[in-house]
């Protein structure tokens, strides 16, 4: 039995105990634990460090909103998570876990120096400290901030877990299930509705699992919540524990994270870890209940500090005594409640000390009768210990006066600022806040969604009130569906309701300049930081927040938001309501990145496009590079070759006699009707009118702005049918946009547009031998007019194709479209038919090469969005005689006409050297830095002729054609000569061959 | 995630199936040699940016099909949707429902 374990009481189960260590040392808790309750059993307080200080610190929760007990977890390789909450995090056998922010060790930590420095780490110190000198930014600061900062380590390897995704439609989601979840629950699901019910704790139940003296319909409160659980069940409500309502999205859509498996010893192989669902619920309740404050003192941050409503969870969820001499510091009755609680559970409660100066007879009566000293109208002025509290020091406060205090000893300090409703999700909606000047609260008041909000959410407090008020949110849910139900009544004996009031920082005797009275407990934020930030200056809450940090911590301000504003009003002297709350995003609490990917990681990220003669280029070794969400044959290395050493033989080989390619990845888009030739004239630069059925032509299609958009071959097989080639890349949206001008522009043309991209497998042939090679094999063609850009309807090889005589590399070139199906049969038919002629498969790489020889551009490489026909040197596919087309009206924008545009131009080094892509130009070497760049490299190769070859934009390029420019590189200046993009066969005479 | 009724399809998916397809009857000019530089760099660049009900295009991937849409830009609320080459819906109360 554990120090602090109270034998026979809790939820967990005693005869289950489970080892588990904590920084290298083994402890035992029992099952139905987490980690902060086991180790309060075991009279660990300690378990971690903070942020910037690197003050020891203890939970002060037992629950999501933890801000200090913050571990690493691991459950084996590459399943190490950082800044997992204690408070959450259930006990299995063997569970590794340690603390953060500590070195050497948690006990004594070097950082802990910042905590003497505490004076220079004042807010906005990150602002003011490191703005000069500005060279030390590099070398000193950001690396010593970098290393410092940080919450826990990353983890270093692949996440090996599982994580899933599913859809739910429901027609009442009720997040949160309390006593007003329950409530609501029972309601709606009254009438047949489809109700799903969520917590995010292991157990259903809320505080009532802290409070089960209460009685509700003459039941014990845990009694209670059974049976409605079973009831719900047996009504086919959905129940789902360990599941966290994260975001609330458009239109009733709310994300829910559910943890699977991180509670069990051995989970099942292949079971996921957590799973994210996706729910559309035509009504939401929210049911979330309120988190309790800290009072802001120095010292509150002590381990052995926490609040009293966790003290309460422990004792009753884990039979666990969080101290034998517990004192009390309150502003609301909640605490009074735990420390009765404790008392009757044989802890010595050492004093309540109460903010107020009135306190409810019936709790001094309840204090009296256990023999706890009452100190009404009195402040903590601040807690002594080091590792652990030791003492409290409580001095009275008449007015503004606060008169001597006393040291109280205590081996925990139990706290309670009042309650916060939790209306993070209702804020995701945007659902506008109301101040509500009794409670000094925000209570939701706006609705922009179909939902209900029941409880504490709402500032009701006692268990009657809340459980009325769920039973008639579940009521109005069933309205919203058009759906009717009874109203419910439930009658509370024991109940325990209360009231508090909320302060700023705690008045106190001393130096309020020198109090460490801290709000934000993880990232180290004073009610002292916050009067200086709005002091120098910070009047929005949005700007306060980011210049302390306040609320920006993993807990997102939860436990800090509200008195970090009521301090932030006070020194403006403005009300709380004016100064208003800085934003809640999703997600609610920190989630895990494999929970959001789902199934969407590694082959399953997003879908491999294979061509048809794919599994051959598999098979025959070849390195693959993606291409849009294709996978391309890169280059055919054979054996000892490098990448360098294939691509200049395949090359040389397509030059010298016949290379094979795989193109089927091209875009292909069928424009048909009798309105085709009409609709090519608008959209494409070129004069369609004249180009005969059987010839093809190169197509160049701009956006409306005037740049480059696509190109590729078009051939017209017929007056009403074109077979129009895209990049490969760029085959989606060249048919979106040519269906956007179809549909919205131009309706009344008569013409349809099919993609037909995988419909062919396309192969293109290339080389001198390629025409002697191919004739052979078709049928249905007439050789004597089939010149280059010709296209026609034949077999090759017996099967149906679409013959194109094209180039994209200089050499005679074709490329046979076959039915899909046909792809590997064609590939096959013509590897065979090509031996006599050595014939040479060739991929990518060497597509780009031979092409850039020939200064044939790669749209969205040579271009970028911003290139005209005329920067690329294009003109001569502009229809001049045209009345309009898509961009035309653009090429005459006096920005487009004016002088200094980058224009696309060959680079030729002088030594020889191959330039990187990407690479910036300068005209002069020596002027000062900043340099003046004058354009880019956008495409360089090794080359066939001996020397690399580049393409680049630069300013005013076609005016300095055999001039010197300059390109910096980290090892030295490279020279470069401005050439024509052509470097190889100038005069085409290879291609009438 | 939004809810989007598709005209067409007469149907309301989710907006996963719908793409975004920039502010809705901007028509193109019959003639754009006719306008001044000023008058296409108006047509080409500027747009409303509205604060609140704003009309605009999408498509739905589904179909395939651009529909017009009336939306509003605070609430990020699908007013109305209607079919491509209608008449611009009016900004009534009914629309706003
Ligand atoms: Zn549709």
């Amino acid at each position: 039995m554990s120090r602090y374990r109270i034998s026979g009481k809790g939820r967990v189960d005693h005869s289950a105990p489970v080892s588990f260590t904590f920084d290298g040392k083994t402890y035992r808790g029992l099952r139905g634990d987490t980690v902060a309750s086991a180790l309060l059993a075991n009279g660990v307080h300690l378990m971690g460090r903070s942020f910037k200080y690197h003050r020891p610190r203890g939970a002060v929760s037992a629950g999501s909103e933890e801000p200090n007990a913050l571990i690493g977890t691991s459950r084996g390789k590459g399943q190490f998570e950082p800044n997992t909450r204690a408070t959450v995090q259930e006990l299995r056998d063997g569970l590794v876990t340690e603390s953060q922010n500590k070195w050497p060790h948690l006990s004594f930590d070097i950082g802990a120096v910042n905590d003497r420095a505490y004076m220079l780490f004042s807010a906005g110190f990150y602002y003011k400290t490191f703005m000069w000198p500005k060279s030390f930014w590099d070398k000193i600061y950001e690396p010593v901030i970098r290393g410092a900062a940080g919450l826990g380590k990353s983890p270093t390897e692949v996440d090996p877990d599982r994580y899933a995704s599913r859809y739910l439609h429901t027609d009442v989601l009720v997040i949160g299930a309390g006593a007003a979840g329950i409530a609501a629950a029972l309601s709606a699901a009254q009438s047949g509705a489809d109700v799903t019910l969520v917590d995010e704790n292991a157990e259903m139940g809320g505080s009532l699992l802290s409070d089960p003296a209460v009685q509700i319909d003459g039941k014990p409160a845990w009694d209670w919540v059974e049976a409605q659980l079973a009831r719900l069940r047996a009504a086919g409500v959905r129940l789902m524990t360990r599941t966290t309502a994260i975001g609330y999205y458009h239109q009733n859509m709310v994300g829910l994270c559910q943890r699977l498996t991180d509670h069990l010893d051995n989970p099942p192989a292949n079971a996921p870890r957590e799973r994210m669902w996706r729910v559309r619920a035509e009504q939401v309740v929210l049911a979330q209940g309120a988190l309790e404050k800290p009072l802001v003192f120095d010292g509150n941050d002590r381990p052995g500090v926490m609040l009293a409503g966790a003290a309460q969870t422990y004792l009753h969820k884990y039979g666990v005594k969080v101290g034998d001499t517990p004192a009390v510091v309150t502003s609301h009755d909640s605490a009074y409640f735990a420390a009765f609680d404790l008392a009757d559970s044989g802890a010595r409660v050492a004093a309540i000390i109460d903010t107020r100066d009135a306190v409810r007879p019936d709790l001094l009566e309840g204090a009296r009768k256990r023999g706890i000293q009452v100190l009404s109208g009195h402040t903590v002025t601040t807690t002594k210990g080091r590792l652990r509290v030791k003492s409290v020091r409580a001095n009275p406060v008449r007015g503004t006066h606060v008169g001597a205090g006393r040291d109280i000893a205590c081996d925990c300090l139990l706290m309670s600022g009042g309650w916060t409703p939790s209306l993070h999700l209702f804020s995701h909606t945007k659902g506008s806040l109301g101040w509500d000047a009794g409670s000094n609260t925000f209570l939701p008041d706006r609705k922009t969604e179909a939902c209900e909000i029941a409880g504490a959410g709402r500032g009701l407090w006692g268990y009657e009130a809340v459980l009325a008020d769920g039973a008639a949110a579940g009521l109005r849910a069933l309205e919203g569906l058009n759906r009717a139900g009874h109203s419910a009544a439930f009658t509370v004996a024991n109940d325990r309701p209360g009231t508090g009031v909320t302060h700023t920082e705690l008045p106190t005797d001393g130096n309020p300049g020198k109090a460490k009275a801290f709000i934000d407990f993880q990232n180290d934020v004073t009610a002292k930081d916050i009067r200086l930030a709005v002091r120098e200056g910070m009047r929005s809450i949005e700007h306060v927040k980011r210049y302390t940090t306040n609320g920006m911590a993993t807990d997102q301000g939860k436990m800090s938001n509200i008195n970090g504003l009521m301090i932030a009003a006070d020194a403006l002297g403005k009300q709380p309501p004016q100064v208003g709350l800085t934003t809640f995003r999703p997600p609610y609490t920190p989630t895990s990145f494999g929970a959001f990917c789902g199934y969407l990681r590694g082959d399953t990220f997003q879908l491999t496009r294979k061509t048809p003669i794919d599994p051959w280029a598999e098979a025959n070794g070849a390195v693959f590079e993606p291409v849009a969400q294709w996978r391309r044959a890169w280059y055919f290395p054979k054996a000892g070759e490098d990448m360098h050493a294939a691509v200049l033989r395949e090359c040389k080989a397509t030059r010298a006699s016949l290379g094979i390619f795989d193109a089927s990845t091209l875009g292909k888009i069928e424009v048909a009707g009798p309105d085709a030739v009409e609709f090519m004239n608008r959209m494409y630069t070129n004069p369609w009118t004249k180009l005969q059925p059987g010839r093809c032509r190169y197509g160049l299609l701009l956006g409306e702005d005037g740049f480059i958009r696509d190109d590729g071959v078009i051939g017209r097989l017929s007056p009403d049918l074109f077979h129009v080639t895209t990049t490969t890349g760029g085959a989606a949206r060249v048919l979106t946009m040519m269906e956007d001008y179809l549909q919205t522009e131009w309706p009344d043309l008569d013409v349809w547009l099919t993609s037909t991209t995988e419909q062919w497998a396309t192969v293109a042939l290339n080389g001198p031998n390629a025409l002697k090679m191919l004739k052979p094999l078709v049928e249905g063609v007439d050789w004597d007019d089939f010149p280059h850009m010709s296209c026609a309807e034949c077999t090759v090889a017996g099967l149906p194709a679409r013959l194109f005589r094209l180039s994209f590399t200089g050499e005679v070139g074709f490329e046979v479209n076959v039915p899909a199906r046909h792809g590997l049969t064609l590939w096959t038919a013509l590897m065979e038919a090509g031996k006599p002629y050595d014939i040479c498969p060739y991929g990518t790489e060497t597509m780009h090469v031979l092409r850039a020889e020939k200064g044939y551009i790669i749209v969205g490489q040579d271009t970028d969005g911003t290139v005209t026909p005329q920067d690329a040197g294009l003109d001569w596919a502009i229809g001049k005689a045209k009345k309009d087309f898509v961009g035309k009206r653009s090429l005459s924008r006096p920005d487009i006409v004016a002088k200094g545009r980058k224009q696309l131009v060959g680079l030729l080094t002088e030594d020889g050297s191959l330039l990187q892509e990407g690479a910036q130009i300068v005209l002069d070497p020596n002027q000062p830095k900043p340099m003046k760049m004058v354009g880019h490299v956008t495409s360089s190769y090794q080359s066939t002729m001996g020397h690399p070859i580049a393409m680049a934009v630069i300013e005013g390029g076609f005016d300095k054609m055999g001039e010197t420019v300059f390109i910096p590189m980290p090892d030295g200046v490279r020279k470069a000569r401005i050439t024509s993009t052509v470097f190889y066969d100038p005069d085409n005479a290879r291609l009438k061959a | 995630m939004l809810l989007i009724h598709c005209p067409y399809c007469e149907d309301t998916l989710p907006e996963l199936e719908f793409t975004y397809a920039g502010e809705a009857h901007i028509a193109r000019p019959a003639d754009p040699s006719a306008l001044s530089d000023d008058e296409w760099r108006d047509f080409l660049f500027i747009r409303t940016n509205a604060r609140g009900p704003h009309y605009e295009r999408w498509r739905h991937i589904g179909c395939g099909r651009f529909f017009n849409a009336l939306r509003d830009t605070v609430s990020d609320r699908f007013l109305t949707t209607y079919k491509a080459g209608e008449a611009r819906r009016p900004l009534t109360n009914e629309a706003a429902e």
